[in-house]
Order: C-alpha cells, then structure tokens, then sequence
C-alpha cells in the first residue's frame, strides 16, 4: 500500500496535538471535537441526571431522587438478556451478511458491462428507502402469509407459506435490515475497488492465477480497510434499529425480536418515563462501547498493518 | 478477445440479475403505487392503474415544500459536516498522535447513545434554545450525528493517500489550507464524494430527529411518509406512491453523481 | 414528472415560504392522527380558513408518532401545537395534570346536549369538558353473511363467546383460504390488548382490584386466554402475532375472514366496494357476551380536539374545535363527502338523521354498541380506575404492552396461557411497584 518509510504509529509525539513533524494540528481537529464534546457532554450529563431521578413525563406529581432503581428496574427485566442476545444476533448476523454480499457486489459491479452504471444505482437504491416504509412494504406486500407475494409464490409451487414474523421474528426483521445495508456495503467498497491497482490484477492473471485465488489474495486484502469502516458504521446504526421492530412485530412474539433499543423505546416513548429511559441510554452506551472497543482491539488492529 | 465477450455478456446477465433481486421490492413498491387501495392488498399483476393515489398524496401534502426542507436539510447538514471533518481528518492520518484512535474512538462512541432514550432532554434544550422546527436545529442535529462517521470516513479514505505528495508540497511552502484544497481533496475526490453522498442519503432518511423535531416549517419528506404510513384503513398504495416520491429526488441525485462516485482518481495510477 | 416546470415551482415555493414566514396572521398549528375522518377535516378545512380568516397549519402523523411526539410537547411546555387530537384514554391524564383548557364556553350554537353522554363523560374531569370528540368507536362483530347462510348458522344478536368459537369451527375453509375468525395478535396496548381487555371484561375479570392489585392470574383472565388462543389456533389465519387492526382490516377486506371483532369505525370501510371486496355480504352484530356479564360491552375509543394550556391562540383555537365538532360540520362531511363518511359515535344528531340512516345501514348498531359501554364500571367487579379496553393511569402503555407480548408469545406457540399471563402478573406488579402504587 503505502511506501512510507516510517510506520504511521510509530511516530511518538512529545506533546499531544504537536506531532514531530512540527504542525500545530490543534485549530484543525479542536472544532470537531469542540463541537462533539459539547454535543456529547451536554445531553449525556442531561441523561445521567435522570436516570437518577423519578421522572414520568405523563406523571409529574412523582420527583425526587430515585437512587438506582431506574437501573435495577431495567437490568432486573426477564427481557433484558434476550433483549441483548437479540441484539448481538441482529447486528452480528446482519453485519456478517452485508459485508459478505457487499463484497460479491462490489466485485460483481467492477466488472465492466453494458448498462453497469444504471445497475448499480438499482443495487444502492434500497438504502434510499425510509426504515419504516421499507418494513411495512416486506411486511404487507411481500412476508404476509396470505397475501403477500411469497405466500402467493409458495403457494404456486405447492408449498405452505412461511409465517415470518410468527415463527422466524428476529430472523425476518434481519432480512429486512440486511436488504438496507447490502446496498452500503456494496456502495463503499465499490468506491474502494477504485483504489485497486488494475495491473497487479492484470498480472495475477498473466501468472495463471484463477479468479478466486485473485479475488482472495489481491481483492480481499485490498478491502480489509474499508470493511472495518464498514463494520464501524454498520455496528452503530443497527445498534439502533427499533423502527423495523415497532411496524413488523412490536418486539413480539413474547420478546422474540426485542433487541435494546426497542425496549428502552418501551420505557422511554410507552410508557413515558424519562428516568428508565435515561438509564436504558447510559446501559446502553456503555454496552456499545464495550462492543467498540472490542471491535477496535479485535478487527481493527489486525486490519491496520 | 471472444472470451472477453463472452464474459461480458455473462457479467451482463449476473449484474442485472443481482440488481433485479435487490431492487424488486421497490419495484413492487412502484407497481403498487398505481394500484387502487383495493388492489393493493393482493398480489396480482392484473390490474387498472390507476394515479389515484398519486392525486390523493398530492392533494394532501405539500410535496416540494418537504422537497425543499429536505434538501437544505441534508445538503445543508453535509456541507457543515464537511467543513469541521477534513480539517479533523487530514490532521488525524498525516499528523496522528498517539491519542488520535482513541480519539476516533471516542467520536463514534458518542454516536451510541439509542436516540430514542434522549428525546425528551434534546426537546428541552431545542425548545430552550428555539431550535426546534427551524432549518438552523435540524442541521445542526444532522451535523452532529454524522460528524463521527464523516470523520472516522474521510479519515481512513485521506490514509489512501501517499504521503510522499503532502510531503513534497509542504517542502515547496504549501500551508495547510492549500495542501487540502489542492492536493488532498481532488486526490481523494472519489472517498470525498461517497463520504459526502452517504452523508446526504444518511440525513434524507434520519426519522427519528427530523419527525420529532419539527412540525410545519421544517419538516422534511420522512414526516410527508409518516403522514401516509399506518392509518385506519387500507394505505399501501398511498403509502408506497408517497415513499416513491420521497426517494425519487435522491435516486436522480444517486443517478447523477454515481459517475462521479466511481470514476474519480484511482490510487493505482498516482503510484 | 417535468423538471422545467419543477424549477419554477421550486422557485414559486421557496418564494411563498419566505413571504409565508413574514406575515403575522392568526395561524393555528393543528397536530392530528392520519386516520380518513381527520383527513377529510383537513380537507374541509380551506372553508373554515375563507369564513374566519385564521390560517391553519397541519401536521398529520401515524398513531404511535402522533403520541408520541404530543406527549413529548405538552408535557416539556413546547408550544409547537395549538391544537391536539388526542384519545380517550390520555384526554382525562392530561387534563388531570392541568395541560388541556377546559371546553365549556364553545359558544351557544354548540349543543353539548346532543353529545352521545358516554362519550362526554369520557372526556371530562369533575364536571368540565377537557376535549370535544372528534369521532367515536366501539367494537362490534363482523361477519360475512354468505358464509353464515351457506352453513345455516344464524347469527344471534348477542352472540356468547363459546358461540362465536363454534360459529368459526363451522365456516373456517382453510383449503380455500377462508379463516373462520380474525382477531388482533400484534402486540400492544391499543393492539391485541384492546380486544382481549373487552373479553377479560366479559369473562368476569379486571386489570386491578380495589387495591391496585394485578389481577392476571385469576380464573377470567385464565378463561379469556384459552378462548382465544384455542379459536385462534383452530380456525384463525397463520401468522397471527403480526396481525393488527390494518393487517386484519386487510384479510376482512379481501375475504380471508368469516368474521372480525373489531372497532366499528371500520364499518363505513368494509362498506365500501373501493375498500372492500365483500362489501355486498357482510353483517354486524354486537361485541360478544358470557354467562358471567350478558351486558359485557365492546370497547369505548374516541378521537377528540384539545388545546394544550401553552397556545397563546386559544380563542382562535377554540373556534377551530367548535367548528370542527358542531353539529353543522357533520352536516357538511355529509353534503361534500358523502354521509356514509360523516364522523361517527359523537353527537345524537348524526343518528337522528335520515340522510346518515340511509347511507349507513349499520349506523343503529354502532349507536347501541357505543350506548352499551360504560367507561365508568367496565367490569363485573368494582374497579379503581376508569376505561374499558384500557386503564387510564399513565403506566398503562407500558403495562399493556408488555402483557400484550406475553399473550403473543403464547400465540405463537412458545409459552402456554398460564405460563404467559403469569409472566404478565410479575410485570405488571413490578411496574405498579416502580410507579409507586397502591397510591
């Protein structure tokens, strides 16, 4: 890649901000983490006071310091840990499917031909749509077990329709977000297969290289980076999903497909009760980064050298 | 050469394929927003289109109005966003302290926290501050929830860059300024475009902020959507005719720029 | 679509915007549900504009949104709406907390009189008026007449539940996709909770006792589950834990269904042959009964204006509510629209009418079916709280919904009726106790 005579990282620098090569990097990075720091600290001391606090929107005769009870109301829930299983089984297998599909696409839309350009934009297409219209569109139109277009297909064929959000929740709400990410999987390593040296592939080929050693051991290298942004960004919207679960099956059946998020959107939009609310956010942050930094010491790290 | 023709012809057929399968649903979408509502609820492709309910979205919204907010919304929210990461980026791969992935880092982190656990402070401040339904609050809310994944983007995108030719330009007396706007950003032009056009699509679909933020004078096209989506009644027509109009400007915008997206500056040739 | 003339209209627009904003005339900002009564107010509304000279903003939203984001206004004193479409069950909450103004004094010609008294009731708060009703719904039966008469059943006019449960066995045709019933298996508390709190009702049984005590685990409770998992599983459509009120309107509509306990404002819907594919066969009869309560109800709902305490608009506001809940503006849905598409269940008036008896052949039995309820003593036993289908104290919505998921699992298979409603009980004690009750 990048014929740098001194690795990146092992530049030390005296003084933070100051690095050895002498530019005074301050005024470039200070308005972005100026303006995160305010957005960060602001809402999120806002939060952590809360959660502390008796706090129902709908009920303001209840105040007063509520000691820890918000937290041990929430992480005493029967639903907490399928609630975080759920979520690690929906980003996990999202993420897995994305990048996976996301990378054949990528491949598959860098070859050159006809009418590849308006193909692709018929590939990125799903990730325009709102998460709440593209829920209800797989809802209605297409998983509904009498008469959606699957269930017509599967009865064509002779086959008992699938009663997806029934028998399959989790796994059919995936379907559907992973419809929404496959698109920008394939949007940013497409973008990144640009950046692929053509005449390295060109030359794999001269050598008798086949189309899959190329693709494994030029290709896939090549992308390492942009996956993990991939990854990254991926991780922490579908952390966030709830509109998907809210318009298909309300966290249900029992708690089937409750991930985090829709049950802290129980607490907080339900029922109205900003202190649960708050602590389900701090639980909630603080698992993510749990996740993160796992993610940066696991992923990350292997893929920067 | 006949290989190769033939390898196109069969590069044709998967890529359309593939394209065909992820694109149906909102090509259902579409077939089904030219139904009657009665139409709608099964799957039959025997039907009298019919622009019903293209009238119907019409009559009750004011399309180009959401079309307008939703522009200067997303377009507006990026082009801040913008200007706070590349400075942020450039400074974080050529100049990396030892803080700077913990830095990254902490930027993302600050984008964990599940929107919807903080309405209710978020309302209190905007109302505090008269943010709320005004274009200057919903851009700035956009700023913020994209600035950790603009950054953390064009960060590792300015890391594809040699630093040999920074290098050279800074020997020459380039300042900083110059060395972004000269060399860096049409270098880099491809990952600055997808940075920003995922910015762009990232904000047109934000519904959590922008519903609960706004009410008539900034509200964008994914309130035009709640509006459609869910009544009593039969709505799937409607609602895919609205959503189709919703996503239509942003698939000519994707249509326009995905030239510009992919053809950019390969790295291969600056090496 | 043509771009030349997009540009120019873009231009026009961003013009009218900013002119828009300029101006200083009376202009009101009205919140309202996306339902199709609300949609034709908006509609109408350009005559109230012309006759009053106030302006008026509309922000339509689906249901959950709508709540949510009211909720989120009123209670942090936002002041983005001057007008609110609220239901029953957060109209006497948030009167409760000093946030409606009261609506006594909608001038002379309003007729509080010819309010169905049910529905007025709903709506206040010692003896003062929080929000005018919009429109009102029970529940009642529906069902499909040519399947009734294909298998000789007559429909009684006050089926039982175990009725109701033979009657599905009999027309349910699985093999030609006819399901006998179709009942509402989405989870939450306006979903599946709002028709199995009218059967816990009829069944004999109650959410709390006098004490606030969850009462999940006694026999009703028990009772009613059975009911309707057994008729669920037998003779219901697959799938069901994803069904609610569309997704069934949907199945009823394209004649999936043999019969469908439902909020009777779906009825002016069904009715129509551009909603309905058996518009031409269908009946109505009351919400069913049991031995235990043969004056068990169906639900009690309503959509009502209110104006929050924080508009500085409030008499204009006020003449907008009037206009839009008097007696002349179902008069003129009527004459514009069509008087099956007159808003329901509020004034007596509506019901008098010939012209509406005409159009809405099951006007009589939604009239009886509203008349029926009684918001006040919903139950067999003496209860602390008020409402049908729901119980009006602010933990409700999370109360409901979470028993509502216990109950779906159970449809689903995964838990029996027992198991899930004892999980509902340890629930709804924990959130009770959260709360702070008994209080």
């Amino acid at each position: 890649m990048s014929t740098s005579a001194l690795p990146r990282d092992a530049v030390a620098s005296p003084k933070v901000g100051r690095s050895k090569r002498g530019i005074d990097t301050r005024p470039l990075v200070w308005p972005s983490i100026a303006a995160l720091l305010v957005w960060m600290i602001v809402p999120l001391a806002l939060t952590l006071y809360f959660s502390f606090r008796n706090y129902n929107l709908t009920d303001p005769t209840v105040q007063g310091w509520a000691g820890l009870s918000n937290y041990t109301y929430l992480l005493t829930d029967d639903s907490f840990i399928t609630s975080i299983i759920n979520t690690v089984l929906l980003v996990g297998g999202v993420l897995i499917t994305t990048i996976v599909f996301g990378t054949l696409f990528a491949v598959l839309f860098d070859q050159e031909f006809y009418g590849q350009g308006i193909s692709r934009l018929f590939v990125v297409a799903p990730f325009f749509v709102m998460p709440t219209v593209a829920a209800l569109v797989w809802k209605n139109l297409l998983m509904d077990p009498v008469n959606g277009l699957f269930a017509y297909m599967a009865r064509g064929i002779g086959l008992e329709p699938i009663t997806w959000f029934t028998t399959t929740p989790l796994f059919s709400i995936g379907l559907i977000v992973a419809w929404q990410w496959v698109p920008f999987a394939t949007l940013i390593l497409l973008t990144a297969m640009q950046s692929l040296d053509r005449e390295q592939i060109e030359a794999a080929r001269m050598d008798g290289a086949k189309p899959i050693a190329r693709f494994r051991h030029i290709i896939v290298p090549h992308l390492a980076r942009p996956i993990t942004v991939v990854v990254m960004i991926e991780t922490i919207f579908l952390l966030g999903i709830f509109a998907e679960i809210l318009v298909t099956t309300s966290g249900g059946p029992g708690d089937a497909s409750t991930n985090l998020v829709y049950l802290v959107y129980k607490t907080a939009l339900l029922q109205f009760d900003v202190g649960g609310g708050s602590a389900g956010g701090i639980v909630a942050v603080v698992l993510a980064n749990v996740v993160a930094i796992f993610l940066v010491r696991t992923v990350a790290r292997n893929l920067d050298n | 050469m006949k290989t190769k023709q033939r390898d196109k012809i069969i590069m044709t057929f998967l890529g359309w394929g593939v394209a065909f399968l992820v694109f149906f649903p909102i090509l259902w979408m579409a077939i089904t927003s030219f139904k009657s509502e009665i139409d709608a609820i099964t799957p039959s492709l025997f039907f009298h289109p019919t622009l019903e309910s293209y009238t119907t979205v019409n009559e009750r919204v004011n399309y180009f109005g959401a079309v307008i907010n939703s522009v200067v919304e997303s377009v507006g929210a990026t082009m801040v966003c913008l200007a706070f990461a590349v400075p942020a980026a450039y400074a974080m791969a050529f100049y990396p302290g030892r803080k700077t992935k913990d830095l990254l880092m902490w930027m993302m982190s600050t984008k964990m926290m599940p929107a919807v656990g903080v309405l209710v402070p978020i309302y209190v401040i905007f109302q505090q501050l008269g943010l709320l339904d005004t274009w200057t609050g919903i851009i700035a809310m956009f700023t913020m929830m994209n600035l950790p994944i603009v950054v953390w983007m064009l960060y590792s995108f300015f890391r594809e860059v040699p630093k040999e030719i920074l290098e050279a330009s800074r020997m020459d007396g380039a300042t900083p300024m110059q060395q972004m706007r000269l060399l860096l950003l049409p270098l880099s032009l491809p990952g600055v475009m997808s940075t920003a056009l995922l910015s762009i699509i990232l904000c047109w679909n934000e519904a959590f902020w922008s519903i609960n933020l706004t009410s008539v004078k900034a509200a964008p096209l994914t309130q035009l959507i709640v509006s459609f989506s869910s009544p009593e009644g039969l709505f799937w027509s409607k609602l895919s005719a609205a959503s189709l109009l919703a996503i239509a400007p942003i698939l000519v915008f994707g249509w326009l720029t995905q030239r510009q997206l992919v053809r950019g500056l390969t790295f291969g040739a600056v090496k | 679509m043509r771009f030349a003339r997009t540009g120019g209209l873009l231009a026009a627009l961003l013009a009218s915007t900013i002119a828009g904003r300029a101006a200083d005339e009376p202009t009101l900002t009205i919140a309202t549900v996306n339902n199709g009564d609300m949609i034709i107010m908006q509609k109408l509304s350009p005559k109230f504009e012309k006759d009053t000279g106030i302006k008026l903003n509309w922000v339509v939203l689906e249901e959950n949104v709508l709540r949510q984001r009211m909720t989120t206004d009123i209670a942090t004193k936002g002041g983005q709406f001057d007008i609110m479409t609220i239901g029953a069950y957060e109209t006497p909450i948030w009167a409760k907390q000093g946030w409606l103004m009261s609506l006594d004094d909608l001038g002379q010609g309003y007729d509080y009189k010819d309010l169905i008294p049910q529905v007025k009731d709903g709506l206040s708060l010692d003896g003062k008026m929080y929000a005018a009703p919009f429109y009102a719904e029970s529940s009642f039966t529906y069902y499909r007449k040519d399947l009734f008469d294909k298998a000789g059943i007559t429909m009684p006019e006050k089926p039982t539940y175990t009725q109701i449960a033979e009657y599905a066995d009999k027309i349910t045709d699985k093999k030609n996709g006819i399901y006998g019933i179709c009942l509402r298996g989405k989870p939450g508390w306006g979903e599946n909770m709002a028709f199995l709190g009218t059967a816990v009702n009829a069944f004999g049984g109650e959410w709390f006792d006098m004490k606030w005590q969850p009462q999940l685990t006694t026999q009703p409770w028990k009772d009613a589950i059975t009911w309707y998992l057994d008729v669920m599983k037998k003779d219901g459509p697959p799938g069901p834990t994803a069904n609610g009120f569309n997704e069934n309107q949907a199945l009823f509509a394209s004649g999936k269904c043999g019969m469908w306990i439902d909020a009777t404002s779906g009825a002016g819907r069904v009715y129509d042959p551009k909603q309905s594919q058996v518009a031409d066969k269908i009946a109505f009869t009351a919400s069913p009964v049991t031995d235990k309560d043969p004056k068990a109800s169906g639900w009690f709902w309503s959509w009502n204006l209110a104006i929050p305490t924080s508009t500085k608009k409030a008499e204009a506001a006020k003449k907008f509510v009037a206009w839009a809940t008097s007696k002349d503006y179902v008069k003129l849905v009527g004459e514009s629209e069509g008087w099956v598409a007159a808003p329901p269940g509020t004034r007596l008036s509506t019901y008098d009418s010939p012209e509406y008896k005409k159009a809405a052949p099951f006007a009589p039995t939604v009239l009886k079916a509203i008349e029926t309820t009684d918001p006040k003593h919903p139950t067999v036993n003496p209860v602390p709280y008020t409402g049908v289908q729901f119980v009006a104290i602010p933990e409700f919505q999370a109360i409901g919904t979470n028993v509502g998921q216990d109950i779906s699992a159970a449809l689903a298979g995964q838990d029996t009726a027992d198991a899930a409603l004892k999980k509902g009980q340890a629930t709804t004690e924990r959130t009770m106790k959260q709360a702070g009750y008994p209080k």
